[in-house]
């Protein structure tokens, strides 16, 4: 984006201003453009499309009122929590407690700076993007124990203690998650890293040897945790909590909370993408670049939105953790995983340096057959409980 | 079977793959279901409230009709959403239901002031969509004009308008009573006993 601006400058298009406020200028259009052109429709599309897809799991309609099946639904609600009293308690720590939310969402929105759409569509394109990336998301904790502890609610507290704590702890499997990769590049950069893998499912990461297959998978749990997503949404088990560390906060502060959680959901499917499942990698089938990017965006939204869907299932599916089960997870079978990864990695890279093609076609083969017999026992439970079938999604 | 530190830790992984893998077989085996939620209320066949059973505890309704005016629903009201005026008349003696109101907004439904009603004037209906733009419109005034309370006849209502409302109003007292299928269950037992 950097070249993108100074190729601007070169050709005159800033007459006369100062690089340095053609700069500002710049980072402030890209910011607008990305939260309120990607991530506000991405995050409220996602609440709607949740709230569908676990109607449909668990044989009801969901919201299908507002536009076409539902589909404004997200609008309607954002206006109306807009729209609502933006209270803060008497016992607050007034200060803190206003600006508990922009930390979360800050936290999640700095993190699109490094995630590359296309080949060319990438805010910056940084030499320590993974790094960033982890570095960045760290501030959501501080959102959220802001949150707990100016709310003065004990709930809040524990919430946010919670979310503490179960963020932390999950910051070194995520991060292990992500050494393989980096191992088997050697960069951080996220556009290095896309570049290194292959447009097929045997030039991905996640087949490029068992280890970082179920690094892959390590990842992507320890991201939901880190993004208190059911089944580790203990910080805000309504169930216990209320409603966590967003007890005390309603109107335009708890949207905040609620957007940057389904803004993660998709951030988690795009870092996951990009490391694992071959980022916007697409056949060179075009000489255009333009048409070239396109396709690239396409390609890396869809696999990174099937990771948002994923999660959706994931929370229709499993009930939440006990805090205890919470961290025996975490330090007693993903930290020792991850690091069996790093080393079995580092020992695959040492017999095999370019990699093993007949291990990485085994792996695309064995994911298939995963596959297959997954939809196997679907059919299954289908067959078993004879139910009406219905296959469309619109109702 | 595990029983030792580090096979049991494989085990646990094993199953919690496994299992987590045959409960997503399962969600995903509902995608396809058909929702069983109806749509209320534009697609249902028949109104919801003519399928509910007489007994049904819906808003309130007063037949003034057959209202005598004793007070007693105002009295046994636990909450008091009721308030009854009725003076008497001076003149003619008789007694005047000047105001009848029930707040919708306050009742919960006990059913206690359609118990103790002589005469079943004052009973719920199945209506039960109470949704309203204001609190004050949930009050409902049954007075319009002041009219004479009703007091009953030695020989039987035969006046052809009130006939049928005190039939009605009867019958729900019995029927809360004593509800028609508790009769029929006593009646079985009998039987049996017999």
């Amino acid at each position: 984006m950097q070249e993108f601006i100074d190729r601007l400058i070169a050709n005159g298009a800033f007459a006369g201003m100062p690089v340095e406020v053609v700069y500002a200028l710049m980072m402030l259009l890209f910011g607008l453009v990305v939260v309120f052109g990607f991530f506000l429709p991405i995050a409220g599309v996602t609440s709607w499309l949740e709230r569908r897809v676990w109607a449909r799991i668990q044989s009801r309609i969901g919201p299908n009122r507002v536009g076409p099946q539902g589909f404004l639904q997200w609008l309607a609600d954002g206006i109306k929590l807009l729209l609502k009293e933006d209270i803060v308690p008497d016992a607050a720590d007034r200060p803190l407690f206003l600006f508990a939310p922009y930390f979360v969402v800050w936290g999640i929105v700095a993190t699109f700076v490094v995630i590359p759409f296309s080949s060319n569509l990438i805010i910056a394109d940084m030499n320590v993007g993974i790094l960033y990336l982890t570095a960045v998301t760290a501030l959501v904790v501080v959102g959220v124990l802001m949150a707990g502890w100016a709310s003065n609610n004990k709930w809040a507290l524990i919430g946010g203690i919670r979310s503490a704590a179960q963020i932390i702890s999950y910051e070194i499997p995520a991060g292990l998650a992500l050494l393989p990769v980096v191992l088997l590049t050697g960069t951080l950069s996220t556009q290095g890293i896309i570049r290194a893998q292959g447009w097929a499912p045997w030039g991905w990461f996640a087949f490029h040897n068992p280890f970082t297959f179920v690094a892959a998978f390590m990842f992507y749990v320890a991201a939901l945790a880190e993004g208190n997503r059911t089944p580790f949404d203990i910080p805000e088990a309504e169930s216990e909590l209320v409603a966590g560390f967003c007890t005390e906060y309603s109107g335009f502060r708890y949207l905040l909370f609620f957007m940057a959680e389904w803004g993660n959901l998709y951030v988690i499917g795009a870092v996951a993408t990009t490391l694992f499942f071959g980022g916007w990698q697409v056949p060179l089938w075009t000489d255009s670049v333009v048409l070239l990017n396109i396709s690239q965006f396409t390609v890396f939204f869809l696999k990174s939105y099937l990771w948002v869907l994923i999660s959706m299932w994931v929370r229709a599916t499993l009930p939440r953790v006990r805090v205890d089960q919470l961290m025996i997870l975490c330090w007693k079978y993903l930290v020792p995983i991850g690091f069996v990864n790093l080393i079995g990695t580092a020992i695959w890279m040492v017999i095999w340096p370019h990699g093993n093609r007949v291990v990485q076609y085994g792996m695309v083969l064995l994911a298939v057959a995963v596959l297959v017999q997954f939809f196997r026992r679907v059919r299954f439970h289908l067959r078993r409980a004879r139910p009406e079938l219905y296959y469309s999604p619109a109702i | 079977m595990a029983k030792n530190g580090v096979a049991r830790y494989f085990k646990n992984i094993k199953d919690a793959v496994t299992t987590i893998f045959e409960g997503m077989t399962v969600t995903c085996s509902h995608l396809v279901r058909k929702p069983y939620t109806i749509q209320y209320p534009d697609r249902v066949p028949v109104r919801v409230q003519d399928t509910l059973p007489f007994r049904y505890r819906g808003i309130l309704e007063v037949d003034l009709e057959i209202c005598t005016g004793c007070l007693a629903c105002e009295r046994a009201c636990p909450i008091d959403c009721i308030v009854i005026d009725a003076p008497k008349d001076q003149k003619t003696k008789e007694m005047l239901l000047t105001r009848f109101d029930i707040d919708i907004a306050k009742c919960m439904y006990c059913g206690l002031c359609s118990e103790v009603c002589p005469t079943g004037s004052i009973h719920h209906t199945t209506e039960f969509e109470g949704a309203d733009f204001s609190l004050e419109s949930m009050i409902r005034h049954f007075v319009k004009a002041p009219v004479v309370a009703y007091k009953a006849k030695k020989d039987g209502e035969t006046d052809p308008v009130v006939a049928p409302i005190l039939e009605r109003g009867m019958r729900y007292i019995q029927e809360f009573a004593e509800p028609a299928d508790m009769k029929k269950v006593k009646a079985e037992g009998k039987a049996a006993a017999a």
